[in-house]
């Protein structure tokens, strides 16, 4: 099944905190396609959907940074009403939580980028659906 | 009731020409011990120029450096034959000071307790229950003899358990305890367990309550807890031990013994006295010891004087409970915090860094500052947040105190030059 790779990193909830972890991405040359903040009192995570995950991640701990990289999904929606449904509904269906979500749309093309706790399982029962679980390279390609 | 009403009492001209007197014995004495001898050479200033109290402001302090450098007996003042017992101070860090005593001084230390017991309404007639530890702490020992001095049944049960305690207490009809203000609570809580009422199923009237600064609060909720009535006792091993100072009946502050100590308050940063009434540092000479006497000794406990006479009579002056320590240990929300209790905790958990950062804020809120170990970071909020709920928790196991945690990223926290500064306390005092 296809999955793709997030880097998530661990980050102090305070200013400046976004601008250095960009910095140093910025000077390994990464691209950053997508990006979501979860922060929880103290601290917050960034998970980052980049055109070269490993790098990224390596470039980040080489800076003192805990980051590591995530198995998640891309599926690939039409770009209408009630799309999100549709997933959310197969999902539901096979009893399947959604954690950490999020999606963006480029060049026409609707991508919601998925945590759950099993990938495999679920990418399968959403390409079932006949939803387009992308690859990494496809993904990025958007 | 007095042990000793003359002393307790004696008029204040006649009790500062006895603290001259001594001082001057005590100078005398400092002369053998060659470390003394050279600080008093160095600052030319004679015996003789002490005349008064006052004076002492002239010659230098002690620290607790000072005791751990001379270590084991550098600061004796009598022949080792002459001293009759070893008390040790624990350090956090390194070696203990080690204080000496001689028969006169612990008979002297075993007077003052007498004289606090009796204060407080102590008889004969009491069955006392030494609830704390025996050894080189002098808190069990020393009242210990004084108890006796008086004739009370002393038990000296020392820490021991909870359930042999109750019996002791149930069995032998225990009146006054000597106990921690921390193994106060716990004690409570085990007799709520037990579902004994202590105002009904036992005989406690009085609890002698130190060894650990407490708070006010604190000394009413032992009070409610217990059934008891609670007396602050102060003392520190480098003056004897307990009864330096004690609460009377009027239990509104506690009488330092000012024929056996020269009591000062600094301000801790500069070293120049506080106005009457002002917070600082209680600085003691021991004026009546032989073995070991301490000139201008820096206790780094934090308190003030209490203007004007008590009602008992006794013409001692009174020092407030002990609001804080110039020391490592925190008093947090009326608990005793050592941070290494902080450190070892955190320390055996794997997910967690090397550094930490211990905050204290406000009234006394506690955060500490962890740092996450990288390795055990998987990208999930929740399991961080979960993982700070877990230190929070073993934290308070440990300590008595839940602080909030805060995860921080590793390598985040300022490293000092050698010792790390672990604490920052920006409580108003």
């Amino acid at each position: 099944m296809n999955t793709v790779k997030l880097v998530a990193v661990f980050a102090e909830n305070r200013p400046g905190q976004a601008a250095r972890i960009t910095e140093i991405l910025f000077r390994a040359n990464i691209n950053i396609r997508c990006i979501t903040v979860a922060s929880s009192g103290a601290f917050g995570v960034m998970k980052l959907l980049v055109n070269d995950p490993d790098l990224a991640c390596r470039s980040l701990q080489k800076e003192g940074f805990a980051a590591t990289l995530m198995d998640v999904l891309a599926v690939e929606m039409p770009d209408k009403p009630g799309a999100l449904h549709t997933v959310a509904e197969c999902l539901a269906a096979h009893q399947i939580n959604l954690c950490n979500t999020t999606g963006f749309v480029a060049n026409g093309r609707a991508i919601l980028v998925i945590e759950v706790e099993n990938p495999a399982q679920a990418g399968e029962v959403l390409s079932k659906q006949g939803l387009r679980v992308l690859s990494q390279k496809e993904a990025l390609a958007v | 009731m007095f042990w000793n009403q003359e002393m307790e009492t004696l008029e204040r001209p006649a009790l500062e020409a006895l603290q001259l007197q001594r001082i001057q014995e005590t100078l005398r004495r400092l002369e053998r011990v060659p470390f003394y001898r050279e600080r008093l050479r160095d600052t030319g200033v004679n015996a003789g120029d002490i005349k008064s109290a006052t004076d002492l402001r002239r010659l230098p302090f002690t620290t607790a450096a000072d005791l751990r450098e001379n270590y084991p007996d550098g600061l004796l003042a009598v022949a080792r034959d002459e001293t009759l017992r070893l008390h040790t101070s624990s350090g956090t860090t390194g070696k203990p000071k080690a204080l000496f005593f001689s028969r006169r001084d612990l008979d002297n230390a075993a007077e003052l307790v007498a004289r606090a017991f009796c204060m407080t309404g102590v008889t004969r007639s009491d069955v006392f229950q030494n609830m704390m530890s025996y050894g080189l702490f002098t808190g069990g020992l020393m009242m210990h003899y004084g108890a006796e001095k008086i004739g009370c049944l002393v038990i000296p049960s020392g820490p021991g358990t909870s359930e042999r305690q109750l019996m002791l207490m149930q069995d032998f009809g225990t009146t006054v305890v000597h106990i921690t203000p921390s193994y106060c609570f716990y004690f409570a809580d085990f007799l709520d367990k037990k579902g004994i009422n202590p105002r009904k199923d036992l005989s406690l009237r009085k609890a002698f309550v130190g060894a650990e600064p407490y708070t006010e609060e604190t000394c009413r909720k032992i009070e409610a807890a217990l059934g008891v009535d609670v007396y602050n006792s102060y003392g520190l091993t480098e003056m004897n031990g307990p009864g330096v100072a004690f609460d009377c009946e009027h239990k509104s502050g506690m009488h330092l013994w000012e024929d056996n100590f020269v009591l000062e308050i600094i301000n801790p940063a500069t070293g120049e006295p506080m106005k009457e009434g002002e917070t600082g540092e209680l600085v003691l000479t021991s004026i009546n010891r032989e073995a070991m006497p301490l000139l201008r000794y820096r206790t780094r406990d934090l308190t003030s004087l209490i203007p004007g006479s008590c009602r008992c009579g006794r013409t001692h002056r009174r020092i407030h409970r002990i609001t804080g320590r110039s020391d490592d240990m925190l008093i947090v929300r009326g608990v005793n915090v050592f941070p290494q209790q902080i450190e070892r905790v955190l320390m055996a958990m794997p997910q967690i860094g090397r550094n930490y950062v211990i905050q204290l804020e406000g009234l006394d809120d506690m955060t500490v500052k962890v740092e996450l170990s990288p390795s055990a970071f998987d990208g999930e909020v929740g399991h961080l947040a979960q993982l700070q709920n877990q230190i929070a928790e073993k934290l308070r196991a440990e300590i008595w105190v839940r602080p909030k945690v805060d995860l921080v990223a590793a390598g985040s926290l300022p490293v000092g030059e050698g010792k790390a500064k672990r604490v920052i306390d920006n409580r108003s005092i």
